[in-house]
């Protein structure tokens, strides 16, 4: 038995024979050319084509694993159109080099640049121009992609996997990829948890002729490699693969399906976002709707405040990406714990009880106005619906409808389209909470945030480390003060629902549902575990 | 010229997917665009150039941009920025 160790890529366990994977190396030389002209003729249209192939694994990207990871691709073909680049090959075709041995040394000379660089992430992009630089050389010399030559799955065993090579191997005939290079980052990596391949990179292995054909785990959970494991581990990683497999499979059947408990009760199930890039995410876990979209990243890490345009586009590519399913942004959420010197927030001792959230917006009206204004514009494209943060007063809500009804006049009045929009609020404060009959009364939904409630409730700080084994979640005056909420919002058909942390603690779904709530929003990765506990309800 | 200053805050720097972006709107305008890094200059125009600079979170740069169409194209560059970046 050898075991090795790496970096897991997802949770998960491949049991199978080894495939130990190399590229088709072939003799490469510095060849004399004379007509450089045609030499030159020859790159260019070698270049061409591989264009070509990079807009056609883009494609297949693009059908397999979504545009996110597709990009790479496009990115691949940015390359190759790369002045400085092309004119290096160029050069050397000039000085009577063949366009393979030009290719290969231009392709490698970049590729070492970004290898020494400090920067983990650019490191990765080496792999990217070498991956070009070959797919160039293997048109100039008519080398065929490598393929997988094996009747049955197998264990791919390389020493790192270039993009076009994770994506154009044939995905049936792979249980794992494990690398003896490449990154978290890497796209073999990214690629290898799209697809739900149990795989481990930066792997302490050598890449042996005798490991050909011999059975080996790839253990994601232990980021362990063991090949020839003697016959008691086998059956006990084998055991661990099939309940991994058997949850996987259980949770996989549920797309498509309905939250809804045993006696009927439908519970919409939705998620948690911060941004457009998690849309996709929250569609391949088949999320009902964006429960909470937190438009505060729109805000941060800048200098000046997002510009009506720029959060309308933000708003309306999650929108047209839901396709007309409900998502719910939430308005500025900040306070002086985060970074935004624009917005005037000066230290304070303690920002979770300070200028924040709707108390700047009431307080900064502009801000506010331009944020209202780039939302009710994009709900024409979807069912969107604006929920206020930090809410304690009847009277806030009296000012924010004041604020909302004329920013709608403004834009009935220059013939904006609009669509219907949901107004709600936050019940994150004990203050809330404790009027929710009187809140239930001005808005058409509540979404608890059990994190501020919790640490408001509770008076512990939530980042206080010191105070983690007294701060109990499931403590009963924040049940009790949900299921107020609940009840109080039911009586004036306000719909209820959790988007904080707790929604996700399966422990206490089925107290939530005996409760009567309506919606759930968690991470994209809870929902299929979330509407399998409701199932069983 | 116009000369924008600019510091980095994504978590990954100027890493391939905005440069690839940089690179299609540097494209769209006539003007010259060179990012400057610690005094290494790169053509936004090359994708190889703007990712050769390594140009991390923190990082301070400056863009110049000059041309015909300069001041629609610094517009064009400080929100990009702003908004990828």
């Amino acid at each position: 038995m050898v075991k090795c160790t790496g970096k897991g890529v997802l949770k998960g366990i491949a049991i199978g024979k080894i495939y130990v994977y190399r590229k088709k190396e072939f003799a490469l030389v510095r060849t004399q050319v004379d007509d450089i002209e045609a030499e030159l003729k020859r790159f260019d249209l070698a270049v061409d084509e591989a264009k070509n192939q990079l807009e056609t694994l883009y494609q297949e990207a693009l059908e397999t694993v979504g545009e996110k990871e597709a990009k790479i691709f496009e990115v691949h073909g940015m390359m190759l159109e790369d002045e400085g680049y092309l004119e290096d090959i160029k050069n050397m075709i000039r000085e009577n080099c063949n366009a393979e041995y030009a290719v290969k040394e231009v392709g490698s000379n970049y590729s070492q640049m970004f290898a020494a660089m400090d920067n983990e992430y650019m490191r990765a992009r080496s792999v990217d121009i070498l991956d070009i630089s070959d797919k160039v050389i293997n048109i100039l010399a008519g080398v065929g992609d490598d393929s997988i030559k094996s009747d049955e799955p197998v264990i791919l065993l390389a020493d790192d996997l270039t993009p076009s090579e994770t994506i154009s191997m044939d995905k049936d005939k792979v249980l794992a990829f494990v690398t003896i290079h490449g990154s978290a980052n890497s796209h073999t990596a990214i690629l290898a948890r799209s697809l739900n391949l149990p795989s481990l990179v930066n792997t302490d292995v050598a890449l042996l002729e005798e490991y050909q054909g011999k059975t080996a785990v790839v253990d994601g959970f232990n980021e362990e490699f063991i090949i020839n494991p003697p016959d008691d581990v086998l059956q006990e990683l084998t055991e661990k693969r099939d309940k991994w497999i058997e949850e996987t499979e259980s949770l996989k059947k549920l797309i498509g399906e309905d939250n809804v408990t045993t006696d009927g009760r439908r519970i919409n199930v939705y998620c948690n976002i911060g941004g457009v890039d998690d849309v996709e995410r929250v569609l391949e876990s088949d999320g009902g709707g964006i429960g909470l979209f937190r438009s505060e990243f729109l805000y941060l890490g800048r200098d000046t405040c997002p510009s009506e345009e720029e959060q309308f586009e933000s708003y309306k590519a999650v929108l047209e990406k839901m396709n007309g399913k409900k998502v719910i942004i939430r308005t500025l959420d900040i306070g002086a714990d985060k970074k935004a010197d624009y917005l005037g927030l000066e230290p304070e001792e303690n920002p979770a009880m300070g200028y924040r959230a709707i108390r700047i917006c009431l307080d900064q009206p502009d801000i506010f106005r331009t944020q209202l204004r780039a939302i009710y514009r994009a709900s024409a494209y979807g069912t969107a619906s604006i929920m206020f943060p930090m809410i304690i007063s009847v009277d806030e809500i009296r000012k924010i409808k004041v604020i909302v009804e004329e920013v709608k006049q403004e834009l009935r009045d220059a013939e904006i389209p609009m669509g219907e929009v949901e107004l709600g609020i936050m019940i994150e404060t004990p203050a809330a909470a404790v009027i929710s009959d009187e809140l239930a009364k001005e808005v058409e939904f509540f979404s608890i945030g059990t994190n501020d409630l919790t640490q408001y409730t509770l008076a512990i700080d939530r980042q206080n480390q010191r105070l983690e084994n007294i701060c109990d979640t499931h403590h009963p005056a924040i049940l009790r003060l949900i299921q107020m909420t609940i009840e109080n919002g039911h009586k004036e058909n306000t719909w209820v629902g959790i988007c904080g942390e707790l929604a996700s603690d399966t422990r206490l779904t089925k107290t939530f549902v005996d409760m009567g709530i309506d919606e759930l929003s968690v991470s994209p990765t809870y929902v299929l575990e979330l509407r399998k506990k409701i199932r069983e309800i | 010229m116009k000369s924008i200053n600019y510091t980095i805050t994504d978590e990954l720097g100027i890493h391939a997917r905005p440069a690839g972006l940089l690179v299609k709107l540097a494209g769209g305008f006539q003007s010259k665009i060179t990012i400057e890094k610690d005094g290494k200059e790169a053509d936004a125009k090359r994708i190889m150039a703007i990712m050769g600079l390594s140009a991390t979170k923190g990082t301070a740069i400056t863009v110049k941009i000059e041309g015909s169409d300069e001041s629609e194209a610094a517009k064009a560059v400080e929100d990009f920025l702003k908004a990828n970046l």
